[in-house]
């Protein structure tokens, strides 16, 4: 049996991906850079990573083990194209500022 | 041991997260963000996923963080050109950060978890385990994935090439 399962209660990695997350969202909300808000999404992505790993070793099932692999190529897949859309953000208007990209704003 | 294991790493999880957010210069969230990675990757070697934490480091800590480096010396940011959000909106910003936090901890209070007995098998997280559910369960997402990654890939070169 793993010793870790005994020794740390579970709602600790509750606790611990909560804070994580909400990390996360105070990032998002707190920069302007286009490139740290795709950081700060990438946080809350491991947050909700390390979630599914907790619960699939406490319950003794691996299933959550597969999402967590699948959430990691959706997320590279992501971080690909939205750093290609950065680029071309960055080729035009010369900034990665997302107050200058406020054309589509209301 | 594997308490106190769990205690540091969550400290350095959070030091490295926070530091993300408030870096002034993007290369050192950039690097915060390496940290916070590979300490994720200690948590899943900490709840015996030994898969899991070895393609964490290879998918994350190898290929998005370079991507991101790669990135951030292209477009030759530093903190001098780093927008920032005036202050107003920053403790906006905490106060949603922290009022979402507190309402996620309350509703886990309100949870019944249910009592797991601890699982007896600790191979769980092997290459082994997670290899045959991967191939047999769930064959076909894992299939489709490749689709996912083509698309991912020419869409990112369409998208970065330069228009003519």
């Amino acid at each position: 049996m793993n010793q870790t399962l005994e020794a740390v209660p579970q709602n600790w990695y509750l606790i611990l991906s909560t804070l994580l997350f909400c990390i996360g969202v105070i990032g998002v909300l707190f920069r302007r850079n286009a490139i740290i808000i795709l950081m700060c999404i990438e946080l809350m992505l491991n947050s909700v990573n390390l979630l599914l790993v907790a619960f699939s070793a406490y319950a003794g099932n691996n299933d959550g083990q597969v999402f967590v692999f699948f959430i990691m190529v959706v997320a590279a897949a992501e971080v690909a194209v939205g750093l290609a859309l950065l680029m071309s953000i960055y080729r035009n208007i010369a900034s990665t500022d997302i107050n200058v990209l406020n054309k589509l704003k209301w | 041991m594997s308490f106190y294991l769990f205690v540091i790493l969550s400290v350095l999880t959070l030091c490295s997260a926070f530091a993300v957010v408030l870096a002034k210069n993007p290369m050192y969230s950039v690097l915060s963000l390496i940290v916070c990675f590979f300490t994720v990757a200690g948590h899943y070697v900490l709840l015996n996923a030994q898969f899991l934490a070895i393609v964490h480091i290879i998918v994350y800590a190898g290929a998005i963080m370079v991507l991101f480096l790669f990135v951030v010396m292209l477009l030759n940011l530093n903190s001098e050109t780093e927008p920032h959000k005036d202050n107003m909106l920053k403790v906006a910003a905490v106060i949603t950060g922290g009022l979402l936090f507190v309402v996620l901890i309350a509703s886990i209070k309100a949870t019944e978890l249910g009592t797991f007995s601890l699982p007896q098998k600790s191979n769980l997280g092997y290459v082994e385990e997670v290899g045959k559910k991967l191939f047999t369960d769930y064959l076909l997402p894992f299939e489709i994935s490749s689709v996912l990654f083509l698309s991912a890939m020419i869409g990112s070169v369409v998208l970065a090439k330069k228009e003519k």
